[in-house]
């Protein structure tokens, strides 16, 4: 069976990369005993999948993996196997069974939201105006490894909010599909905030219906 | 002091400047977190390396373990942070803290260093700097931690004499609970409960030390004064308080206890993601050269029931792809068959790999590791440390040519293309005839190997240096030159590297170097570490780390010479930095063994006959206490005959 399994990954997770993450979750599948169905060839791999790499430092409220196992089991069975076997930061909040034919995760998501909380005083007058320059642009030219693309076409949503105690939040949905990925830094970037005093959460991904 | 929510936030500014920030987190499975306000002793157990390295390491495991099944304690971990790191907290004044708290070092009430290698020293003096500790002993007062250090460097303890309040010698698994029963004495935390503020405004520094001098195994240095004589060896080394004995005894358990079971699973690649389970302490083959050999001693096994079921359950609890039966010495583990015959079938299909080092040169290795199903792969892992018949005789280490040869030809005609053989150069009276035997020992293998498995077969010499360790039969002599390893590395490389199937590795004379000083010195090496820490040298056992410069300028402004801790034969009746630590070793037994040495004598398995090397005096109660098949010495009748050797004197 294709099973699809959303978590969140925060706290001392944050500084786990996507590799290791990997690696974590075939761990965690090993510890809890599901039929996980191996690769074939010399060095059988776990098929397990995650949707798409959250950078280091970033919380998430809803990462999403597909994993095949051998057996059909219930999406309760997994979650009961699975919960004593993770690391406390890693908490499972769907698991669903999915059609086994579906193309690959990676190529089914289209954007991805995020939060971004400004950890230290921002003058909200001058946020609100830079984020309205940055949407009533055409065009965002910006270099990143040594690669010329536009970023505005990424930036699908950008909002913000302020709390009662001034502190601001930004909320942007970015494109996340292959080869057009949109990286919150980089809006912050055009913002001109110091990504060191913000914290990211990405909140949801958007998948092809 | 910052809080950990301080620590936090300050973190969280600049783990995404440095390599791997998943090291400095903590938050991993298996990890213990305890309410820091609710448990009376904060012990942090710290590995002065970076966590890559550190967060397998076996030994504070078993420690952390232990302290955490206390309810009146809790143990937490912290290792050093990598030169980026480092240079960030500095900056922004976050000090060492633990990983699962995030409490800085400097507010838990026991600090305990394992110093398994002697280049780790400046890193532990880094780490208390770190930690806002106060670096040499003599400077810290009530409001700071107890600092401990354990391992087997802490057989010569004496270089690191100023910076550690107290070491425990050998075992720690049952003197870790004296030492945290003391503290909780003196410092009145016993009889307190929930809730309340346990920590007493005051208690005295030097009577919790004093208290702690008396437990048996445990060392406080600074009870005790060395003298030296003229020609700058010491005289004596004596306790100054009737409360610290003239000689310190290691502890051993009599009994293995149940292995650790829940490891700390890493949430980022380090270098041993592995199920480590030991199969046995203590090793009876007696080479002379291995320290670790002459002082885990006496051999204990655990029963294969035991090690099945703790790697089953690891396995289980860590999801490790791993296992690891660890031993100083696999093929002498009295049930070696029925253990492999009972791991390979409990994990049939597991996709485990499962690694057993240390296998005797014997062709029955291979059967043995025929049957774990091993990844030809990763190449077959041979030690016959010296390759002419007058070495092996002195180290003491004998194997015929022809058991290697047979055995290595068996390798690789079923099917494993690699063979690596572990030699070390520079043992006491080596010529160039012995180095030129490894090449020629090396030289036959790849032939052989070349006749049953045709040209692929490969050939991975590794060369490392000799240097003769406290504590041993070869603590007497004198290790070799630079020059000498420099033209014995020579005549290696110049015939060994010709042939594209060898490859060699070899240990650089500078660092041989340094861990003789560290691990031979006396008490006034401990200014030499200080200063060379002061000038920058830390991760001394890291390449791209070194500061040799630094060493020897240490040297240098404190007048002493290096080449007198490291070039100099020891007079036979030269009191020792270390004669005051005994691992129940004797060192008539030592010396005994190195006089047979020399006369090219070899001694058998002392499973076989006892040499009488005073484990089982030393040890008689504990033995007959604990009855039954755990330890492998042979019964002895009496209370074991006394040997008398006369040392000789200078010049004899």
């Amino acid at each position: 069976m294709r099973a699809r399994i959303t978590f969140t990954k925060q706290g001392a997770l944050r500084y786990t990369g996507h590799l290791d993450l990997h690696r974590l979750w075939e761990r965690a599948m090993r510890r809890a005993e599901l039929p996980l169905a191996y690769s074939q060839g010399f060095h059988p791999q776990p098929k397990i999948s995650i949707a798409a790499a959250l950078p280091l430092g970033f919380s998430s409220r809803a990462e999403v993996l597909d994993v095949r196992l051998n057996e059909e089991l219930s999406t309760q069975e997994i979650t009961d196997k699975l919960k004593n076997s993770l690391p406390k930061d890693i908490q499972i909040t769907q698991v669903e069974s999915v059609e086994e034919r579906l193309p690959a995760l990676q190529t089914l998501i289209l954007s991805a939201e995020y939060e971004v909380h400004l950890t230290e005083p921002v003058e909200g007058s001058d946020l609100k105006r830079k984020i309205e320059e940055t949407k009533q642009s055409e065009t965002l030219p910006r270099e990143r490894r040594g690669k010329f693309y536009d970023l505005r076409p990424l930036i699908e949503r950008l909002e913000m909010e302020t709390d009662a105690n001034g502190k601001h939040c930004l909320f942007m949905t970015l494109t996340a599909r292959e080869g057009a990925t949109g990286r919150p830094e980089e809006v912050l970037n055009a913002l001109g905030i110091e990504p060191e005093y913000t914290r990211v959460e990405r909140t949801k991904l958007i998948f092809k219906e | 002091m910052l809080t950990p929510e301080q620590i936090e936030t300050k973190l969280d500014r600049i783990l995404l400047k440095v390599q791997k920030p998943g090291r400095y987190v903590g938050g991993e499975l298996n990890s213990t977190v305890k309410e820091w306000d609710k448990v009376q002793t904060k012990v942090a157990f710290v590995f002065p390396d970076i966590y890559d390295i550190g967060v397998s390491n076996v030994g504070l495991k078993i420690l952390y373990d232990q302290i955490n099944q206390r309810e009146d304690a809790l143990a937490e971990r912290a290792y050093a942070p990598w030169v980026d790191m480092e240079a960030l907290m500095r900056e922004h004044g976050i000090p060492l803290y633990a990983l699962e708290s995030k409490q800085p070092l400097a507010c838990f009430d026991l600090i305990g260093f394992t110093l398994p290698y002697e280049t780790l020293y400046t890193n532990a003096l880094n780490i208390l700097d770190l930690a806002g500790i106060p670096v040499r002993s003599a400077d810290r007062d009530e409001t700071h931690p107890i600092i401990i250090a354990g391992g087997h460097s802490a057989t010569n303890p004496e270089p690191m004499h100023a910076f550690i309040d107290a070491f425990a010698i050998g075992e720690g698994e049952e003197v870790i609970h004296d030492i945290v029963d003391v503290i909780q004495r003196v410092k009145g935390q016993r009889s307190k409960v929930n809730g309340e503020d346990l920590r007493p405004s005051t208690f005295d520094r030097n009577y919790l030390l004093l208290e702690l001098a008396k437990i048996p195994g445990v060392y406080v240095p600074s009870f005790y004064e060395t003298t030296y004589l003229d020609d700058g060896t010491v005289a004596q080394t004596i306790p100054i308080r009737p409360e610290a004995p003239k000689v310190v005894n290691k502890r051993i358990v009599a009994k293995l206890p149940p292995p650790p079971l829940k490891f700390i699973v890493p949430n980022i690649e380090v270098v041993h993601n592995r199920v480590s389970v030991e199969i046995m302490r203590g090793c009876t083959r007696g080479c002379r050269f291995c320290q670790a050999g002459m002082i885990t001693r006496p051999v204990r096994e655990r029963s294969v029931q035991e090690v099945v079921d703790a790697a089953d359950e690891a396995v289980r609890s860590t999801g490790f792809e791993e296992l690891a039966l660890m031993s100083l010495s696999s093929s002498d583990y009295t049930y070696i068959n029925e253990l492999v015959d009972a791991i390979s079938k409990r994990f049939e299909g597991r996709k485990l790999s499962v690694n057993l080092p240390s296998l005797r040169i014997e062709s029955v290795s291979i059967d043995l590791m025929d049957k774990l199903k091993q990844h030809r792969t990763g190449g077959f892992t041979l030690a016959p440390e010296a390759a002419s018949e007058r070495m092996r005789r002195i180290i003491n280490k004998f194997i015929p040519d022809e058991e290697i040869i047979n055995t290595t030809r068996d390798i690789y005609s079923r099917g494993w293309t690699t063979i690596k053989l572990y030699f070390m150069i520079g043992h006491p009276s080596e010529t160039l005839d012995d180095v030129q035997a490894i090449v020629d020992l090396c030289r036959r293998v790849i032939d052989e190997g070349r006749k049953v498995a045709g040209w692929k077969v490969k050939l991975h010499a590794g060369v490392s240096t000799f240097v003769p360790k406290p504590q041993t039969p070869f603590q007497w002599v004198a290790c070799d030159t630079r020059e000498n390893i420099l033209e014995k590395q020579a005549l290696l490389k110049r015939q060994l590297l010709k042939d594209k199937s060898i490859k060699l590795s070899w240990t650089k004379p500078e660092d041989s170097l340094l861990e003789s000083w560290l691990s031979r010195g006396d008490r006034r090496m401990a200014e030499v570490i200080y200063t060379a820490w002061t000038k920058g040298a830390k991760f001394d056992a890291w390449d791209e780390e070194k500061k040799q410069e630094a060493w020897l300028t240490a040297f240098e402004e404190h007048g002493l010479d290096p080449a007198f801790y490291t070039h100099r034969q020891r007079r036979t009746d030269e009191i020792f930095p270390w004669e005051h630590i005994t691992a129940a070793v004797r060192k008539s037994f030592l010396f005994q063994d190195f006089r047979q040495s020399l006369e090219g004598q070899i001694r058998v398995d002392c499973r076989l006959n006892c040499f009488a090397c005073g484990i089982l005096p030393t040890f008689a109660n504990l033995r007959r206490e604990n009855p039954g098949e755990g330890w492998k010495c042979p019964d002895v009748k009496s209370p074991a005959q006394k040997i008398n050797i006369e040392l000789p004197v200078v010049g004899d």
